[in-house]
């Protein structure tokens, strides 16, 4: 999209993707711009991916770098995984942006700027000596330098509203000009705006006129060439846009719908997990009971003391967060009861980046926690799986009496795809492990008695004649009261673990995309799928001899495992880490697993995968 | 099994469970968990929606020796379990035990934050000045100077008095019993169990191990005519042999003095009377930190707002507002369309 057209022969070019990132201030509005330009092309019927990228402060001093936000989209007529690797076309609202963001654009690429916020002490702050748009340091893009604050106000020049207020619909404008620049319909985002800001109408007025103003200064300039992006061949249905944390308490309702088990959510705010906290606080009328805790500890333990009264207690957090929970997560696997850890993983050690994305947490979710102490871990692969796989950390949870990990990560809890909505019909009832206090039980009642899976019986308080004391102490097989003996505990020990590898039982296998076997597999797990998904099939295009295998189910892993592991020649694991699944495969199965590891806080990008995977099959 | 026992029949000794009984011979835990037992049948809750819920330490084994549902937890806990339990179910009566090391020291946070909440939870704090459990550390109720394990040459820190930390949290129930009066123990039982809300009760324990007599100043039968000034609701705040003596506001110093009625011109009408239910919290206070005497009983009870209950109207008020949750609504909600 690089060729340049004179003023008579604009035309529209068809584009089969395009990928865009909006860029500015915190303040800017770069989320709400991205979010709309996102909404619009999906019900044009494009496939998408997004990509937010938030500044670690709330707001970092105006017009400096650590303030910048952005907002990455990627769109297509062919199916999209991932945002994208290199933007296409870069919105810059001030010279920081453009400064933060320049490096990562095509060569060749387009960038729009807010020409006026390119002043001395715009430059200043950005750290500029000149002025980028005038000196010829972006020679080698496509620079249309706009005039965006001031024709804003210009447009806004009758509004009633102060100055500031006036440019603040400035991001309205540059949407309006994306808008006309690949051929979109205005209505969604003015039905947004007249909703949004329904009470103040003068906002609503001024935004509206901000959009049109930018669409229309499109039309007039004439030096702006027109695209389209076709719509994809998507499946039909009824579709919504979806965060991961959106689709995670969507997935904790349903659970609790399937399994007439209230929700109980104990939580302390931590980034990037909050939002789950946020949603779900306002489902009260599915009976969901949220509570902000004083400390991550206290977030713990509360849906613990929660799940042992009946309701299936959840907590959300970060990698700090959980490792506080540490010792609590404990006392679940001990006391055997259902919990549900939700993990939205961030960039550590420590405070690390809250804002940017790791899946560093595995080994921490498998293994940190003291004595002999498996847990249930499960992870989604895309924003809207996070559905699913809250579903089924419930439904795993309840079914097996045990505390269930699901490690979610920033970059699926933040990102968004297109849904197509499921119907709640299709979701499997789930059978918690409640007795009836109807039907006679042992005499006495022993909490610790199991079934074949060595699930244990679920009484709880209010059930006459089941009173029972459970403990973080060891306890006697059955009874569950208090033991030292030391073949008990070598038992119990051992009854705990096989109760976590019967889960496998209740997993279907490990898919494979591709040939069932062949020189190469790419195993990934989490919030790389989609990445991996495109290298692999632009790979196999190529005519390379791999395929692809998504873990959601980590511990236990899928029955099929091990033997989809010894198909193939090689095996690459790419991780947003320092190399943690492929430790486990090393240990677990003896296999020699090449690592591929990026720990930048950033996803990969397509190319990087690719280039891996042909150095491997090459070698 | 599983037959509804008739309430009215229950007995002390349906409330103990079958666990052997492992604290210390002469440890002041026996008579508290005997005061709980023969409470319980009275409290008019069912057997089966009552439930102890404790942290670590020599206190907190309590859970296993009552035959009610129970969880022992982790080491300062008890709160936060408490909580999501009680919030998960609010028709359960809710007991927390715990000890000076558990609830105020690793624990802390989760006490001050439950009864700041007054969430309906009857705590029993257990306070025997000194880690049991552990063999014998210095707590954060430890007098300065306390010669323990972890400090042979005598504390440093200043304690913390718990009716303070609870006050100062917002209680609206504070009282404070001792292990040697069991009548005094059951009456303050009763009285926690009755309260809407968080009610928190310290009391006075002795540890024969590693701490034996520390509250003898108080409670040893020399000393409590002199040094206990038993708490009457509407009654003037004596003590003391004869009633002798008594508790005086001085207006000027906004301090409590302890004056001797009949000498100097003090008549009983100058001598505070005890007013639980007063809202302002400060005299309370007072009445909490004075140490000899040591005031015993119902220090302070108010009403406030109870959390469970507000967390249970805000989701009716949903429902009434929104109308009960449908989950193939919810999933197609906010922004939609559709791909022919
Ligand atoms: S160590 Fe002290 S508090 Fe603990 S059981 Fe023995 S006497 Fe009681």
């Amino acid at each position: 999209m690089s060729q340049t057209k004179t003023v008579e022969e604009i035309e529209t070019i068809e584009l089969d993707r395009v990928v865009i990132r909006f860029a500015g201030d915190s303040g800017d509005g770069m989320q709400v711009t991205g979010g709309q330009f996102t909404t619009t092309s999906a019900i044009a019927g494009n496939s998408l991916a997004t990509f937010p990228d938030y500044p670690a402060e709330i707001r970092a001093p105006q017009g400096t770098l650590p303030g910048v936000s952005g907002f990455q989209i990627q769109l297509g007529e062919i199916d999209i995984y991932t945002a994208g690797d290199e933007p296409d076309v870069l919105v810059a609202m001030n010279p920081a942006a453009l400064k933060v963001n320049i490096k990562d654009i095509k060569k060749g690429g387009t960038i729009i700027v807010n020409q006026d916020a390119f002043t001395k002490t715009g430059l200043d702050k950005a750290g500029y000596a000149s002025n980028p748009i005038e000196d010829d340091s972006l020679s080698s893009y496509r620079v249309i330098p706009t005039q965006i604050t001031k024709l804003t106000r210009l447009a806004l020049e009758e509004s009633k509203l102060d100055s500031r207020s006036k440019d603040r619909c400035k991001n309205f404008f540059a949407l309006g000009l994306m808008y006309w620049i690949y051929s979109r319909p205005l209505e969604t985002t003015k039905d947004w705006i007249k909703e949004k800001f329904a009470k103040k109408p003068d906002i609503v007025d001024a935004n509206l006129k901000a959009l049109q103003a930018g669409y229309n200064y499109g039309i007039t300039v004439e030096a702006l060439p027109t695209y389209v992006v076709k719509s994809a061949t998507i499946q039909p249905g009824k579709y919504r846009n979806i965060t991961g944390n959106q689709a995670t308490i969507l997935g904790l309702i349903a659970a609790s719908q399937k399994s007439s088990t209230p929700i109980f959510l104990g939580s302390y705010p931590i980034t990037p997990a909050s939002d789950i906290l946020h949603e779900l606080s306002k489902y009260k009328e599915f009976g969901v009971v949220t509570f902000q805790a004083e400390d991550e500890i206290a977030a713990v333990c509360s849906a613990i003391g929660a799940s042992f009264g009946g309701a299936i207690g959840v907590t959300s957090t970060s990698g700090p967060g959980l490792a506080l929970k540490s010792e609590a997560v404990g006392l679940a696997v001990k006391t055997e009861l259902p919990l549900v850890i939700i993990d939205v993983q961030r960039a550590g050690p420590s405070t690390g980046m809250p804002t940017k994305t790791e899946q560093s947490d595995l080994l921490f979710a498998m293994y940190g926690r003291h004595g002999e102490s498996p847990v249930c871990i499960l992870a989604p692969s895309t924003p809207s799986d996070c559905y699913e796989m809250a579903f089924e950390a419930t439904r795993l949870a309840l079914e097996f009496m045990t505390p269930v990990i699901l490690l979610s990560d920033g970059y699926l809890a933040n990102g968004s795809e297109p849904w197509l909505i499921p119907s709640s019909e299709e979701l499997p009832i789930i059978n918690n492990h409640l007795i009836d206090p109807q039907k006679s039980q042992d005499e006495p009642f022993l909490p610790y008695s199991r079934d074949e899976n060595l699930v244990r019986n679920w009484a709880i308080p209010g059930m006459a004649g089941f009173e029972h004391r459970i403990s973080g102490l060891e306890g006697q097989e059955g009874s569950g009261s208090i033991s030292y003996d030391p073949e008990n505990h070598e038992r119990m020990t051992e009854t705990r673990k096989k109760k976590i590898k019967n889960i496998q039982k209740s997993i279907p296998p490990l898919e494979v995309f591709g040939e069932t076997s062949g020189d190469l597999l790419v195993l990934g797990w989490g919030g790389t799928y989609g990445t991996i998904r495109a290298a692999v099939e632009e790979l196999q295009k190529e005519g390379k001899s791999v395929s692809q295998a998504h873990l959601r189910y980590l511990n236990p892993f899928p029955s099929n495992f091990e033997e989809v592991l010894r198909s193939y020649n090689k095996v690459l694991v790419p991780e947003i880490n320092d190399g943690q699944l492929s430790r486990l495969i090393k240990a677990d199965f003896l296999i020699n697993a090449h690592c591929l590891n990026k720990v930048q806080g950033q996803p990969f990008k397509v190319r990087e995968l690719k280039e891996a995977v042909s150095r491997l099959i090459e070698n | 099994m599983s037959q509804l026992v008739d309430q009215g029949t229950l007995t002390k000794k349906d409330f103990a469970s079958k666990q052997d009984v492992r604290w210390c011979p002469g440890c002041g835990d026996y008579s508290i968990l005997s005061s709980v037992q023969s409470v319980m049948p009275e409290i008019g809750v069912p057997k089966e929606k009552i439930v102890f819920v404790s942290g670590i330490g020599c206190s907190s084994r309590f859970p296993h020796y009552m035959s009610t549902y129970g969880f022992h937890s982790i080491h300062g806990r008890a709160p936060s379990v408490a909580t999501g339990l009680k919030l998960a179910n609010p028709d359960l009566s809710v007991w927390v035990v715990t000890g000076d090391g558990d609830g105020l020291s690793i624990g802390g946070n989760h006490l001050i934050h439950c009864i700041r909440r007054n969430i309906d939870l009857k705590i029993l704090l257990f306070n025997n000045k000194i880690y049991g459990l552990t063999k014998g550390q210095y707590s954060p109720t430890s007098d300065v100077g306390t010669k323990a394990k972890s400090t042979p040459y005598g504390s440093i820190d200043r304690a913390f008095n718990a009716i303070s930390v609870a006050i100062g949290s917002q209680a609206t129930f504070v009282a404070r019993t001792i292990d040697t009066d069991p009548k005094h123990m059951q009456e303050i039982f009763k009285r926690a169990a009755e309260h809407k809300g968080t009610a928190f009760v310290e009391i006075l324990q002795n540890c024969v191990i590693f701490n034996d007599k520390v509250h003898s100043p108080i409670t040893s039968p020399e000393n409590k005519i002199a040094n206990q000034l038993r708490l009457e609701h509407g009654k003037p705040m004596l003590f003391g042999k004869d009633n002798k003596n008594g508790v005086r506001l001085n207006p000027n110093t906004l301090d409590l003095e302890i004056v001797e009625v009949g000498s100097n011109g003090i008549t009983e009408q100058n001598i505070l009377v005890h007013d639980e239910k007063r809202i302002n919290p400060t005299i309370h206070f007072l009445t909490g930190e004075l140490d000899t005497p040591a005031a015993l009983g119902v220090i302070r009870n108010v009403e406030g707002p109870n959390f469970e209950e507000e967390v249970y109207k805000q989701i009716t008020k949903v429902k009434e507002l929104k109308g009960e949750g449908n989950l193939e609504k919810l999933l197609n909600s906010g922004e939609t369309w559709t791909i022919e």
